[in-house]
């Protein structure tokens, strides 16, 4: 599995059956294989926790932990925030972690983690790895100043953001994350300005880059091969580590749990949500769009964006264009072959 | 060996040589220096295996804390005043995760005004948090109180916080004998967790639990209080063995035997106290003393015992809770209540923001508490026209401006007006 680092980090395959873009195992080598599709997995989530059906985090959870636990020969420690991942993994005295786990706050996670890292690192277990993970919330609002300060110290920690873009766990209430016009409980969809602000947005993978830490990625659940790749090779790095995963949640989007993969790929293909990698401060990588689609086409699905559907061409929607195409200039998410 | 030396130099001195193995560390006035001390010691090798991590705020330092913790370190931090409840949620969280974190405490007013001194605000605010408090009356009693509740907070496995007085300890020079790394050692084994997060033994710390088992986590987090305050008094006679002199264990008593009245206080006030008892007693006035060292966990059986057969207690209180009085007199008569005879707890309100508590204005207030004593808080040193001045001014006027700022302004030119 460790060879996966010596590929391209957007593998060319020839074949790949469009709409879905789906690559399946059987059409790479052996060794490039996905970790999940590996007998010898962890199942560090193990099944009978309760996420909703259609959860993105859940499935992003399952795929990097594992993929950090195969990284590190299962020497992980898994720093969770409150939030949603730790509320429908642990009630009591349930667990679906079967790795070593450990939940304090909600805004603390990044803290705790260097805190265990610094513990190991005392007690010279050089082969415990530190991973902490959180929401969206977790990690944009509350949590920065932890994450921050650890990002600053270089701390040994990989932490992972699961983004689904609200704070789910409480009812779908508006975070940092929550994009321009989403309706959420708190951004409601009423009056003449109905749902999120048109605010500046907060990329914490950017923050992270300011810091010049050694690696930051972005991922999404619609590319588990890619978040896979990004996961062991962070895992491959010591120091701050950050990986951003845009997680669709169906509860929180108004869309149907079937569609979290076609969502989450939307994201990616509209220019919504930038898949890139980038290390010491500098972007190194942009994962092309395959199929550029326009906005539309990721809002539609969603009762969160429903209002902006209501009347014909309203305005808002070009304002969430410009804000997607300037993704695209920005990250230059456009192979040049396909540029016209 | 004995120095003379500054409290925080001589306390970072005594916890050096509790081998921490993760200091966090927060800058914030008074408890500075001693994370000052810590850092120049483990930059220095003088402290060996230990990382001094620079957190990003006092809520970082109590997370980074949780987490060495609860990876099976020993941890220490320090903080003080508004650094206290800016770490206030996790502070919580260590005592509920059963973390055994020693922390010390700069005892400081809180804000606002905004104020450095000392005064026990911050260490009232979160004694229901979880922790055991054990007050320092002198510097020697700090560094010796932080040896002991390594020990004590790792055998029963509940954080412990150490309240020195700020300034008036952390800041004074005194005579303080450091104790030799051999006799710690002897005293204080390596930190043994009663859980540890590890790969080799994975586990999940730090579940949701609802209502089903809420209540038994809460009945087994109060019954360790239980034991510790069992294991106070022994490790503080294991203590006297080893080094040869002791912190009184949960209370000391200061000629109690035909007291009329007894003071209950906690912290550097005691000494202040126990000379103005001296001076009390030639003029005829016997006033004794109990000297509270820990106050959580509340030692109510010893001082029932302490207290017996006493008429008036009075407690010198350095915070108070608004509209309700004084917490250690609250708890006291809590305490108390079962006795025969209850002694009457009369309260007075000292030291705020670290005004000095003088011998005169204690004698005054003793000889009231035996004259008159009174119901309610009594201010010490209040200045008492400033207050009615004030009080007039902002029930006539509606704009009447910020209270402080106002008081100040009375203070600065008390011919205003």
């Amino acid at each position: 599995m460790n060879n996966i680092l010596d590929l391209e980090p957007t593998q060319k395959l020839k074949f790949y059956q469009k709409g879905t873009f789906t690559v399946g195992n059987r059409l790479v080598s052996e060794e490039e294989r996905a970790v999940q599709s590996s007998m010898g997995r962890s199942n560090s989530i193990n099944c009978g926790h309760r996420g909703c059906r259609g959860c993105g985090e859940a499935l992003g959870a399952r795929f990097a932990v594992d993929a950090a636990m195969r990284a590190c020969d299962n020497n992980l420690v898994v720093v969770n925030a409150t939030g949603c991942l730790e509320v429908f993994s642990t009630p009591y005295p349930e667990s679906a972690w079967q790795v070593a786990w450990v939940h304090s706050l909600f805004g603390n996670a990044a803290a705790v983690a260097t805190g265990v890292a610094a513990a190991y690192r005392v007690k010279g277990r050089k082969e415990v790895r530190v991973m902490a993970q959180g929401g969206d919330g977790g990690t944009t609002d509350i949590g920065l100043g932890c994450l921050s300060g650890m990002f600053e110290r270089n701390d040994d920690v990989m932490y992972i953001c699961y983004d689904n873009e609200a704070y789910m766990n409480t009812g779908v209430q508006r975070s940092s994350a929550t994009p321009p016009a989403a309706r959420t409980a708190t951004t409601d969809a009423v009056g003449p300005e109905p749902g999120n602000v048109f605010g500046t947005g907060k990329s914490v993978a950017r923050i992270a880059m300011a810091h010049r830490i050694p690696y930051v990625a972005t991922a999404t659940v619609a590319d588990l091969h890619d978040l896979e790749r990004k996961v062991i090779k962070s895992m491959s790095i010591h120091g701050a580590r950050y990986i951003h995963i845009n997680v669709p949640c169906p509860l929180g989007w108004g869309a149907q749990s079937h569609d979290t993969i076609r969502l989450a790929r939307l994201a990616v293909e509209t220019g919504i949500f930038p898949v890139y990698e980038g290390e010491y401060g500098k972007v190194t990588e942009s994962r092309k769009i395959r199929d550029r689609q326009p906005v539309e086409a990721f809002l539609k699905p969603q009762r969160r964006f429903a209002h902006l559907f209501k009347k014909p061409n309203d305005p808002r929607i070009a304002q969430i264009q410009a804000i997607a195409d300037a993704n695209i200039a920005e990250f230059d998410l456009i192979a040049k072959e396909d540029q016209e | 060996m004995l120095k003379q030396i500054e409290g925080s130099v001589s306390t970072a001195e005594a916890i050096g040589l509790c081998r921490p193995e993760v200091i966090c560390a927060y800058p914030i006035t008074p408890q500075t220096h001693i994370v000052e001390g810590l850092g120049r010691m483990v930059k220095q090798g003088a402290i060996k295996n230990c990382e001094f991590i620079n957190v990003e705020s006092e809520f970082g330092a109590m997370s980074a804390c949780i987490g060495s913790s609860v990876a099976g370190a020993r941890t220490y931090t320090a903080t003080a005043s508004q650094g206290l409840l800016f770490m206030c949620e996790a502070v919580y969280n260590a005592s509920g995760m059963g973390l055994p974190i020693v922390m010390t405490l700069g005892v400081r007013a809180i804000g606002a005004p905004i104020n450095i001194w000392n005064d026990h605000s911050d260490a009232m605010a979160l004694r229901d948090a979880g922790w055991l408090q054990l007050f320092a009356e002198n510097n020697q009693e700090a560094g010796d109180l932080h040896i002991q509740a390594f020990k004590l907070a790792e055998a029963v496995s509940i954080p412990v916080m150490v309240c020195v007085d700020g300034f008036i300890l952390t800041h004074a020079v005194e005579r303080v004998d450091i104790p030799t790394q051999e006799d710690v050692d002897a005293y204080l084994p390596p930190f043994d967790p009663v859980q540890v997060v590890d790969p080799k033994a994975p586990m999940s710390i730090g579940s949701m639990v609802g209502p089903e088992a809420f209540t038994e986590v809460r009945w087994l987090q109060n019954y360790k209080y239980g034991q510790a305050e069992k294991m106070i008094p022994a490790l503080n006679t294991e203590f006297k063995a080893r080094f040869g002199r002791d912190t009184g264990g949960l209370l000391r008593t200061y000629k109690m035997d035909d007291a009329e009245i007894v003071a209950v206080a906690m912290g550097s006030v005691n000494g202040t106290i126990k000379d103005t008892i001296d001076q009390l007693r030639e003029e005829g006035l016997k006033v004794g003393l109990v000297t509270l060292v820990s106050y959580r966990p509340f030692p109510a059986e010893a001082l029932k015992a302490a207290l017996k057969g006493h008429k008036t207690v009075v407690c010198v209180e350095r915070a108070f809770n608004f509209g309700m009085g004084g917490p250690l007199s609250s708890d006291l008569e809590h305490a108390l209540k079962t006795l025969p005879n209850t002694p009457r707890v009369l309260t007075c309100i000292a030291g705020l923001g670290g005004r000095p508590i003088t011998r005169a204005s204690l004698r005054e207030m003793f000889k009231k508490a035996k004259k008159e004593p009174w119901n309610g808080m009594l201010f010490l040193d209040l200045n008492q026209k400033i207050v009615d001045d004030e009080v007039k001014h902002m029930t006539s006027v509606r704009k009447s401006g910020p209270l402080a700022e106002n008081v100040v302004a009375r203070v600065k030119t008390p011919a205003a007006e």
